[in-house]
């Protein structure tokens, strides 16, 4: 369970995220839109402590992520995160790519790590290119890599920073069958999202972000059918 | 004016002993870039670690490494340091000068490279449980050495060449050490010198050429 409480971040001058609240539940799918500068994908990098916060607290499985004694490094073993930008480790084959942190974080052995690594890339639709440079890969495999390199941690939560933000449109599809799939598995998910057909499709619950707040969130259905909060309308308007 | 006579001869004659003075010469080149490797990789993370103490340590190795002459980096480590009783032979003050400079060139082609590295590199090592050694060590660090790899062999070549500064502290072993006593003996200065000079130049050539080839099979990305 990822309970977060009245967060509150600045940069300098500029406050990106006012006292959030959410709590996400073990097999959730939480998905979060709105619109950029709302502090979403800030949001995100706080709960894996790649962010300070300024005050509130974040809790991960009974873990509180910003407290003086906690291991960022071991916490992060059960948070996977995908980014915008793919990541890829250039100098690294697919294979070992996804191989690298459980052979180094883990302590896994080289077997035992590949044995993982083939299963996770064969999962993403990647099982024909474990020998291939990323730079050789379309912006979709690189992308779906990514998500492979996290899910090799075996992590209790994966959170998607606008994963498909930086894919020209045909890849896109590629991408969120992906996310799809670890839903439907029943993965816990945060998905930072703009794609919206997305969100009302896998969600259990939407999220809207706008300016700092957490303006409205609730089951797609409902936060989309019948949105409460006139920027969530607006925003709505804008996106069709 | 130009009536002096070639003596060609009693240079070639001389070539087996020039061509082990120039193993010793490569020798020391070798092992100055060995060094100079490792401290540079030191100082690079000295820069790295946000320590003020480390950071200001590792910009002055590199700042007097590249702004002052490596004949005085050479006699430093010999008169300098006799000086205060600490007595390094031709050979050893030699190696310790040109690792010095190497160092100080090497930190600043790393620090070039790590700029090539975009942050998000570390940033997903990180989020993958990495400390931020594991993602220098295993992610930022190969990357680095492969765009500096073919700087670092000017560097290389470099050190080649600095190597003949030897003969001012008294290095007598290397090639031009070797050549400089054959010309004391012989005063047949030219020949001895152009023929070390195209030793030298053989030397620097052949280690570009195996530079590149070795570049063009380890770095198949």
């Amino acid at each position: 369970m990822i309970e977060i409480e009245n967060v509150r971040k600045s940069f300098g001058q500029l406050e990106v995220l006012k006292g959030i609240n959410l709590t996400v539940q073990k097999g959730e799918v939480l998905t979060i839109i709105g619109g950029s500068g709302s502090g979403k994908s800030t949001l995100l990098t706080c709960i894996n402590g790649l962010e300070d916060i300024d005050s509130g607290r974040i809790v991960v499985d009974g873990t509180d992520v910003h407290a003086k004694g906690t291991d960022l490094n071991k916490l992060r073993r059960k948070l996977g995160i995908v980014f915008q930008q793919f990541n890829a480790f250039p100098h690294l084959t697919v294979l070992e790519n996804v191989m690298l942190a459980p052979v180094k974080v883990l302590g896994q052995s080289k077997a035992e790590a590949e044995a993982m690594a083939v299963k996770q890339l064969t999962h993403v639709g990647l099982g024909d290119k474990l020998k291939v440079y990323p730079s050789r890969m379309s912006g979709g495999q690189q992308q779906r890599m990514a998500i492979a390199r996290a899910l090799a941690m075996s992590p209790a939560y994966m959170l998607f920073d606008e994963v498909t933000s930086a894919l020209d449109p045909q890849l896109v599809g590629e991408v969120l069958d992906t996310l799809r799939m670890l839903a439907s598995e029943g993965m816990t998910m945060i998905c930072v999202t703009h794609e919206m057909k997305f969100a009302r499709e896998v969600s259990d619950r939407v999220a809207f972000f706008h300016k700092g707040v957490m303006a409205e969130i609730a089951p797609p259905e409902e936060l989309f059918g019948a949105p409460k909060d006139p920027e969530l309308k607006t925003f709505l308007a804008a996106t069709h | 004016m130009f009536s002096y006579n070639f003596h060609w001869n009693q240079a070639f004659k001389a070539l087996p002993q020039m061509l082990d003075g120039a193993l010793v010469t490569l020798q020391i080149a070798l092992l100055s870039m060995a060094i100079g490797l490792v401290v540079a990789l030191a100082l690079t993370l000295f820069r790295l670690s946000g320590n003020r103490i480390l950071n200001g340590f590792a910009t002055v190795w590199v700042e007097i490494a590249r702004n002052t002459p490596a004949l005085f980096q050479i006699y430093m480590a010999h008169f300098g340091l006799g000086s205060f009783g600490i007595h390094l032979s031709p050979y050893t003050a030699l190696l310790v000068g040109i690792a010095f400079n190497n160092a100080g060139y090497l930190a600043e082609n790393f620090r070039g490279a790590l700029k090539a590295i975009p942050e998000t590199q570390t940033r997903a090592g990180r989020s993958l449980g990495m400390t931020p050694l594991q993602a220098f060590r295993y992610i930022v660090m190969p990357q680095m050495l492969r765009i500096a790899f073919l700087p670092a062999t000017n560097q290389m070549v470099w050190a080649i060449l600095m190597t003949s500064l030897g003969v001012t502290v008294g290095m007598n072993t290397d090639l031009a050490g070797v050549t400089q006593a054959l010309n004391a003996v012989s005063f047949r200065t030219f020949e001895f010198f152009a023929l070390a000079a195209v030793i030298y130049y053989v030397i620097a050539k052949a280690v570009t050429l195996a530079a590149r080839l070795a570049a063009t099979r380890m770095f198949r990305y």
